[in-house]
């Protein structure tokens, strides 16, 4: 082992109080940074979980469309023309909106319907644990996730509900998909979904358009443009960063969580700081001997950097060990935690140059011994 | 006695500033030369401290010129006398200064981790010095393990395994017993046997008096004598 890595890893565990005071305020730290950012992530996939699974190539839109639960609506003529253009190969009606749900005991909760053809391209349920979205052709038929089962007063398949005095069925159950905002989406064909909503046959509030397989899309794209009026065609990741960015940003809530991230690096910078310059400032007398018997001020701002990265990977493992106690708790939520291999290394990296630029002031202090100090202690 | 190994002319140093300024060194001129030991005493305020501090590459003098070597360390900065210290300079300090988180080994071995020389032969030539100042089975103590004559062991030991030509100490027997005193004396002086090693103790305890080949008397910041050592010969052997 290096001595000046020695030296660092002595300073750091010499006083254990201090030491164990200065895991806790990086594990504190960095899983409060964890959580918000795993907030962040878990929120921005939820609010483009539709986009995600729909099959699109492009998304006819009315104008000025902020997000996928946007409830605006086209004339459907506008799919006919989208069909006229070169390179379409199918344009398929998806309605969305709310509407109350009755609950068989009385009173209603809202419900956010998803309608879409039931063949050919649409926007159907996706992860069913029981029937099949063939079972949504029946009459009044509707999908619900499991986990609204108990807001919704149902039992799953076969219960029966109203919405706009219509009767409903669930005929099929997903898992897992659930809305960030807390009102259950139901599954249904685009005629029902027209009847529930109270949208007129000839509206619809989106077109998912399919291309050529030999056309480009962003041609296709530019065309459909050209040729539609009072719509707005975007590719599907255009239309997951301009519904990821009204969600996290247009909201309030992204920077809300950002506030959260930033507020956690700044009370670990602090506590990392306070520590390794009181470690510092008790050793002084060391780091004044180290200079008096001839070592660069390099070697000692490493001895130094060696405990803030230390202290880094230490609190990092405890903070990644909590964090994936938290994600796993958070998993069945409504809005779950979500930790990528990509943010696991950007927390990494974030540690270790919170922990490096907390070393600023105790290198700071150590610039200004005077080695001749060795002599009055 | 060979070549002056640290040749301090005309050497002044001032310290504080505006009414509180005191001028510590007056006008000092003072040479270490190879295979001598050279005693720095006078009263306590008295500027030997300084002095040694500025010979010894610590300070810079306010005025007057230190050679180390030959080398004129005038216009030096901070890193440039830190390298110089480390090539030529090694240190004994009254309070040793050992680090109490490593063993006698790894403290003598820090002198030469911070020349960047980390490979065996490093740890080896720890060894060695620890056995040259006769710790050799004390090599995995802690400080605290240790007497206060064998930290001072260890700190010579740290002193002299870097080939440091000249090794300046600063009242190395003043935390020490009369017996250990004497020891360590006695093995500074086997060092200051080597014609390329010089000695220079700041002291003011008569004791060790006979361990001199120069014995220079330093009052208000100037030297006011100097006047030959007379190395004791029957006291080395009884001691040793």
């Amino acid at each position: 082992m290096s001595l000046m890595f020695r030296l660092a890893s002595r300073n750091l565990f010499h006083d254990r109080l201090r030491f164990v005071a200065t895991i806790v305020g990086i594990v504190f730290s960095i899983v409060l940074v964890t959580v918000q950012m795993g907030l962040y992530v878990g929120f921005g996939r939820m609010v483009t979980t539709m986009i995600d699974h729909a099959p699109a190539d492009l998304w006819v839109m009315p104008h000025s469309t902020k997000c996928f639960e946007d409830p605006s609506l086209m004339d459907d003529r506008q799919r006919f023309r989208a069909l006229a253009v070169d390179g379409v190969v199918e344009a398929a009606p998806l309605v969305i909106g709310f509407a109350q749900w009755r609950l068989p005991g009385g009173g209603t909760t809202p419900v956010f319907i998803v309608g879409s053809e039931l063949r050919g391209l649409g926007l159907r349920p996706w992860d069913l644990v029981a029937g099949s979205v063939d079972d949504l052709s029946i009459p009044g038929a509707v999908a619900i996730d499991q986990s609204y089962f108990e807001r919704l007063g149902t039992s799953g398949i076969g219960a029966n509900a109203e919405i706009r005095d219509q009767k409903v069925q669930v005929t099929a159950v997903t898992k897992g998909i659930r809305s960030f905002t807390t009102t259950p989406f139901a599954f249904t064909g685009i005629d029902r979904a027209r009847a529930y909503t109270g949208v007129s046959p000839d509206k619809a509030s989106y077109f998912l358009v399919r291309v050529a397989p030999d056309s480009n899309v962003e041609s296709v794209r530019r065309r459909l443009q050209a040729n539609l009026s009072d719509v707005e065609v975007l590719t599907t990741t255009e239309f997951r960063n301009r519904s990821r960015s009204f969600w996290l940003f247009g909201t309030g809530a992204g920077a809300a969580l950002f506030a959260g991230a930033l507020l956690g690096v700044i009370v670990g910078t602090v506590i990392v700081a306070q520590t390794l310059y009181s470690s510092t400032k008790d050793h002084l007398d060391e780091f004044a001997t180290l200079r008096a018997i001839g070592s660069s001020g390099r070697y000692i701002y490493m001895v130094i950097i060696w405990q803030a990265l230390l202290s880094a990977i230490i609190g990092f493992c405890g903070a990644a060990a909590i964090g994936a106690i938290v994600v796993r708790m958070t998993a069945e939520s409504a809005l779950p935690i979500v930790v990528t291999p990509a943010l696991t290394a950007g927390l990494l990296a974030l540690t270790v140059v919170m922990c490096v630029a907390s070393a600023i002031a105790a290198i700071a202090k150590v610039m200004r011994i005077d080695p001749a100090m060795v002599f009055t202690r | 006695m060979t070549e002056a190994l640290i040749d301090a002319v005309d050497v002044v140093k001032r310290l504080g500033r505006g009414a509180g300024e005191v001028q510590a060194v007056k006008g000092v001129s003072l040479s270490l030369n190879g295979g001598e030991l050279v005693l720095l005493m006078g009263p306590s305020g008295s500027g030997k401290t300084t002095l040694l501090s500025i010979m010894g590459c610590l300070m810079t003098p306010t005025d007057g010129i230190v050679r180390l070597r030959g080398r004129s360390t005038a216009g030096a900065g901070p890193e440039d006398l830190a390298k110089l210290r480390r090539d030529h300079i090694g240190f004994v300090f009254q309070s040793y200064h050992l680090f109490p988180t490593l063993n006698a080994e790894d403290n003598v071995r820090l002198a030469l981790d911070v020349r960047g020389q980390r490979s065996r032969r490093a740890r080896t030539a720890a060894r060695e010095s620890l056995a040259m100042v006769g710790l050799s089975h004390k090599t995995k103590a802690f400080p605290i393990e240790l007497s206060g004559g064998e930290q001072q062991r260890v700190a010579i030991a740290r002193a002299i395994v870097g080939n440091a030509s000249a090794i300046l100490a600063d009242e190395p027997t003043g935390a020490l017993d009369t017996e250990n005193g004497q020891a360590i004396m006695t093995l500074l002086a086997e060092i200051a046997k080597d014609r390329s090693r010089g000695v220079l103790v700041v002291t003011h305890d008569p004791r060790i008096l006979p361990f001199a080949n120069r014995v220079v008397h330093v009052e208000d910041g100037r030297i006011v004598r100097e006047e030959p050592g007379e190395p004791s010969k029957e006291q080395r052997v009884r001691i040793s």
